[in-house]
């Protein structure tokens, strides 16, 4: 392989990997405050699906990328809701969610664009403008969030406060802060990194939104943040060899290998779902979650 | 204090989730008018295309046969302690093992007994499907849940592979198997009972029914009235207990997971056997996740787990009619409702069980 | 307020609680409390577990917000609605259960809540600069960048206390500060409560020994069932007369006789070790043996080592090195249902983590480890009857099968495991923490019952942290430290102080 093709698939790695890392750093800041977040998938796509909406009937990215920004949040403040307010079974929360996303997006999707779900191609100012190397703004803003969050949650009151939220609520409670305010915060930056992933998706990577496009992202970004033990930078090289590893998958797609032949597509689709398993086995090292993600707060006394 | 607010059993098993209901069929009706649809309309669409008809029925019970086997295989695991979302993959892939166990028995037979061949295979595979996550859970650590949806994109994945390039039909437009045998395929209800002199409509309502029944029959007695269920049940009981009576809450997982998986088979069974008699790309498409919210629904109980399959097939056949009328209203407005209900009845249990339980318990205050 | 007369009307007193009431749906945690502390004194709060001790000072705290009633601070109606209002007030908690966050610094941990800006560098040097103030003026050294959870557990109670201190708290409440310590590390701290004191600071004291009460408390107030009982001052009271006001009746605590154990050695340990939940070896080398009839007590300050040692010899976890025999029986790496097989039982120290399921009904609990007849469908109506025997047999109360085991009491939860035990006729009972969280009624009737099977020729192994415990009822005691066996002492030879210097590793 030469070096152009060797560029062309980091190129293509790092823009693959921007949505991951958008969802894997959402994922990372509720789960730090004790929030467990099953629901990236979810978040991503109606983020996607509200992009493509905003950018259809504006023809301008920038107010897709609020719109996205918006559902997403939206979603995640119901996740709040029912995990911090209402104490309930985060998990259970995630999963309906998600499928609140997957038939909300399909339905509506149907009624605004009458194409069985799919928005018509954006082009022009619709779309993520390209800036260098093939990558848009969002991948600076993705790498622009890793540092940003690396920094807050070591050096700054909201970041120490979420740290001691997640492994010990009662001591955040104790100390007289308020513990409901940090984990809605959490759950609202959740929020927000997660309609930049579905945006990213939508308005950069795809021309449009196509149902369930998604396709488990939100899962994958779960396992890179475990695989990364919940820090943000473990967390960036995580995604980025995701992105990799698709880069090179797409690369392979109808090549020969010997004594195989064509390597069917299918393996190569489902590379990146075990690769997902791969890394959640724990063939690569135990790894150990905030001590209080997924245990809603009572005061036991 | 942490524990829940303790109910009188009724209203926790159906005024609870009966308000879920009344909740997540108001965020509904919303989004109805949102999209410049007409609630009550819709409504009176679906409850005609439900129960409005022999045929409507029909469809109805053939809609709730998947449901009540996804139903149990979620409510199962969930008596253990584990989040089973891979029903969809665990039928996609018992559907295959019907097919191939059948498929290689008709050599030697073509009567009844590919019945029985074939929902071994089913199980059989779906079985394994739902061990491999149960596996890595128990020894890995690696969470169920993710893990299930994973499996779920492969089993897509494979059955596409497998369907186009290994057990497909020659000369066929779409990825799907021959038809199996006639000895496999499980009688419908209108032949049964045209066997006994009565005529009904056709619908694709089969045998499989009466299985599911009694599928759940089963499981109620394994876990109610069981050792074995007991044991299942410590496991999933949320502390160590299990482990200080001597369970060996590791196989326990695994098995847990492999029983779900052959429970959700039986969705395979009714589809593959029992209507399209082969195997059809898709064919499970969302059965499984609805499962979640009929498992929920019921509150993991056999019993409430047949009364939520009803339901949810009124809402799918329901929803069919509505779709067939209302063109803009598709099917997806039953995967959006069955999010709402799990989100209600799962996570949004506090809100309900509070004021419930202002009004069901001040005479128990001393 | 008849209370100032007595202080002689100087200051205000620090608190009043004027009328404080709470319910928890049933029941009534404080009975219309009535109670002062005065500005610099050491004022303890004795009763027995659920008497509301721990409800009234979460009240005080911002915990919870009380029913009815007020509480006035220096003379003045204080609103407390959460602990930052309680900390402005200038109270200050060490908690029972510290509230720590164990994988984040000693600083981390004091600056939480009052980081003292956006960025916590500023805050940092602040703390530091009084971290070295503090511990000039009270011995209380520490390092700030230690991590928390690595700290021993003395020194974990100081980042505790620190963390009051640092917020300049003139009101510091204790929740039984002493449960962790040794006799020595206790002694040291009550030193440093006088010296606080010396500076004016007052100081609440939970406690349920009495003895501690008396040595440094200067008036003592004893709740029962949420009501105040009385204030006395500690010259016009004693020990067991403040007893007898806490339980409001005589209770006779079962006495030992002295019937010898029969000789044959029926648990054999050798050199056994075994590793905590983190890895680290936290049983090193113990060695020792059991006979029938026998009560061979472990005591020791919890986290040295007892928790992990019951857990590998009831099979919940594997053991490092060693041997440990029962009866020519190899069991070292046997399951829990292995040594039910052998009739070996246990009674697990966290009742709710190990030994109940507080969702299931009574008479499932009562089938945990304990189901082993050989069909495979459960007999119901014979197991709620069962049940119902058991229930009476062992004084759980309500007698009701169906009730959640949640909804009982933490001593009757303890009667229902011990009745589950007892009736499976081990030869063997490994006892964990039996009386902790139980009413005094409770504690004499399983403390009978322990006696009892030793009366029968049962052995008995008890782990308890609680030194009266260890007293009363054991044949021989071993004490542990830091995972080893730190000493031996026969029933008789040996008191608290000796004890207690085993138990800090001296001598």
């Amino acid at each position: 392989m030469d070096a152009l093709a060797l560029l062309q698939i980091i190129e293509s790695g790092l823009r693959l990997s921007v949505p991951l890392i958008f969802a894997c750093l959402a994922g990372l800041w509720s789960e730090k405050s004790g929030i467990v977040d099953i629901g990236l998938e979810g978040k991503m796509l109606i983020a996607a699906f509200a992009a493509a909406v905003a950018a259809f009937l504006t023809g301008q990215a920038w107010i897709g990328v609020l719109a996205a920004v918006f559902a997403s949040t939206l979603l995640g403040l119901l996740h709040g809701f029912a995990s911090i307010s209402q104490r309930g079974n985060q998990i259970i929360s995630g999963v309906a969610l998600n499928m609140l996303a997957a038939g909300l997006t399909a339905l509506l999707g149907n009624v605004i664009f009458k194409q069985g779900g799919r928005s018509p191609p954006l082009d022009g100012a619709a779309r993520l403008p390209e800036l260098a190397l093939g990558q848009s703004a969002m991948t600076i803003l993705a790498i622009s969030a890793v540092l940003l969050t690396a920094l807050a949650l070591a050096r700054t009151r909201f970041g120490l406060r979420v740290r001691a939220a997640g492994e010990n609520p009662a001591a955040v409670d104790n100390a007289g802060a308020s513990l409901t305010r940090l984990r809605y915060g959490a759950v609202i930056l959740a929020g927000i990194l997660c309609g930049f992933a579905g945006a990213t998706l939508s308005l950069g990577q795809a021309a449009g939104f196509l149902p369930m496009m998604t396709a488990g992202q939100g899962f994958v970004a779960l396992a890179a943040l475990i695989f990364a033990k919940w820090r943000a930078w473990p967390a960036f090289w995580t995604c980025l060899l995701f992105g990799l590893l698709d880069a090179v998958a797409i690369r392979l797609q109808g090549v020969s290998l010997p004594g195989i032949g064509a390597i069917p597509v299918q393996a190569i689709q489902a590379l990146p779902y075990l690769f997902t398993i791969v890394l959640l086995a724990g063939f690569m090292g135990r790894a150990v979650p905030p001590r209080a993600a997924g245990q809603p707060y009572v005061k036991e006394r | 204090m942490s524990a829940p607010i303790p109910l009188p059993v009724w209203v926790d098993r159906v005024l609870m989730p009966a308000s879920a209901l009344a909740t997540a069929a108001l965020a509904a009706a919303l989004l109805l008018l949102a999209i410049g649809e007409n609630p009550a309309e819709a409504l009176a669409i679906m409850l005609r295309g439900a129960l409005g008809s022999g045929e409507g029925i029909g469809f109805t019970l053939y809609y709730a046969t998947n449901f009540i086997f996804t139903g149990l295989a979620v409510a199962l695991a969930y008596r253990a302690g584990l989040f089973n979302i891979g029903a969809e993959g665990q039928a996609i892939m018992a559907g295959i093992g019907a097919a191939l166990m059948i498929f290689a028995a008709e050599r030697f037979t073509q009567g009844l007994l590919l019945v029985p061949i074939g929902i071994a295979g089913a199980m059989l595979f779906g079985a394994l499907w739902g061990a491999i996550p149960g596996w890595l859970q128990a020894w890995r650590g690696s969470h169920v849940v993710i893990t299930t949806i994973m499996f779920n994109f492969l089993a897509a994945i494979v059955s596409v592979y497998l369907l186009v390039n290994v057990m497909g039909k020659e000369g066929s437009m779409q990825p799907e198997t021959r038809l199996i045998a006639d000895g496999a395929q499980l009688w419908t209800f209108q032949a049964l009972f045209a066997a006994l002199g009565i005529a009904i409509p056709a619908t694709p309502l089969n045998f499989s029914f009466i299985l599911a029944l009694l599928a759940a029959f089963v499981v109620w007695i394994a876990i109610e009235r069981s050792k074995f269920g007991f044991h299942l049940r410590l496991t999933g009981a949320g502390n160590e207990s299990a482990r200080y009576a001597g369970i060996d809450t590791r196989r326990m997982t695994v098995l847990a997971m492999a029983l779900s998986g052959a429970l959700a088979a039986g969705m395979a069974v009714n589809e593959v056997m029992g209507v399209q008699h082969r195997v059809l790309i898709e064919f499970s498409s969302g059965y499984g996740f609805v499962g979640i919210a009929v498992a929920l629904m019921g509150r993991n109980h056999p019993v409430g787990v047949i009364l939520s399959a009803l339901l949810f097939g009124a809402l799918y056949q329901g929803g069919a009619e509505l779709a067939f009328e209302r063109p803009a209203i598709t099917r997806d407005l039953i995967v959006t409702l069955s999010g709402l209900v799990i989100f209600c009845v799962g996570a949004l249990d506090q809100l309900y069980r509070t004021p419930l339980a202002r009004l069901f318990t001040r005479r128990v205050v001393r | 307020m008849s209370v100032r007369s007595e202080l002689g009307g100087a200051l205000p007193p620090a608190i009043i609680f004027d009328r404080i009431d709470k319910r928890f749906g049933a029941v009534h945690a404080n009975r219309a409390i009535q109670l002062a502390i005065a500005r610099g004194e050491i004022h303890a709060l004795v009763g027995e577990n659920g008497a509301g001790k721990s409800t009234l000072m979460s009240i005080l705290f911002g915990f919870y917000r009380a029913d009815s009633g007020r509480i006035l601070i220096d003379g003045q109606e204080s609103r407390i609605a959460s602990p930052s209002d309680a900390i402005a007030y200038g109270i200050g908690m060490v908690h029972q259960h510290f509230m720590l966050v164990e994988p984040m610094s000693v600083a981390d941990n004091l600056l939480l809540g009052h980081e003292g800006g956006f960025a916590l560098g500023g805050g940092r040097k602040a703390l530091l600069a009084r971290l070295d103030v503090l511990a000039r003026d009270y011995d209380l050294a520490i390092d700030p960048d230690a991590i928390v959870g690595e700290l021993p557990v003395g020194l974990q109670q100081r980042v505790e206390l620190l963390k009051s201190l640092v917020r300049d708290a003139d009101i510091l409440v204790l929740d039984e500060p002493t449960a962790v310590l040794t006799p020595g590390e206790a002694d040291r701290l009550f030193a440093l409560l006088r010296d606080l004191k010396a500076r004016g600071k007052t100081i609440i004291l939970i406690t349920h020994k009495l003895r501690e009460v008396m040595a440094i408390a200067d008036r003592v107030s004893v709740l029962r069932q949420g009501a105040l009982v009385g204030t006395y001052p500690i010259a016009q009271t004693h020990e067991a007369a403040l007893a007898a006001a806490m339980i409001g009746r005589r209770v006779q605590m079962p006495q030992r006789t002295d019937d010898a154990p029969i000789d044959t050695p029926l648990l054999t340990v050798q050199n056994l070790s075994a590793r905590d939940a983190r890895g680290r070896i936290a049983v090193m080398d113990v060695s020792f043996t059991l006979r029938r009839g026998e009560i061979l007590g472990i005591a020791g300050v919890a986290g040295n080592g007892q928790t992990e040692l019951l857990e590998t010899l009831a099979g919940l976890r594997p053991h490092e090195r060693g041997i440990v025999r029962f009866a020519h029986h190899d069991i070292a790496d046997a399951s829990p249902d292995d040594l039910h097989a052998l009739g070996i039982r246990h009674i697990p120290e966290d009742r709710l983590r190990y030994g109940l399921v507080s969702q299931f009904p009574i008479w499932e609990n009562c089938l945990i480890g304990a189901d082993a007849e050989e069909s495979a469908l459960i007999d119901r109506p014979a197991a709620i009857d069962d049940a119902a025997w058991m229930m009476q047999a062992y004084d759980v109360r309500p007698n009701n099968p169906l009730l959640r085991a949640g909804a009982l009491s933490g001593g009757n939860q303890q009667k229902l495991i011990l009745g589950r035990e007892i009736e499976q006729k081990p030869q063997l009972l490994l006892v964990g923490q039996p009386t902790r969280g139980v009413d005094i009624g409770a504690i004499a009737f399983i403390h009978h019952r322990l006696l009892d099977l030793r009366a029968q020729g049962v052995a008995i192994l008890l782990i308890s942290v609680e030194l009266d415990e260890i007293l009363r009822l054991s044949d021989r005691i071993l004490v542990m430290h830091q995972g080893r066996i730190a000493g031996e002492r026969r029933a008789g030879e040996t008191d608290e102080r000796d004890l207690g210097l085993l138990m800090a590793g001296i001598a």
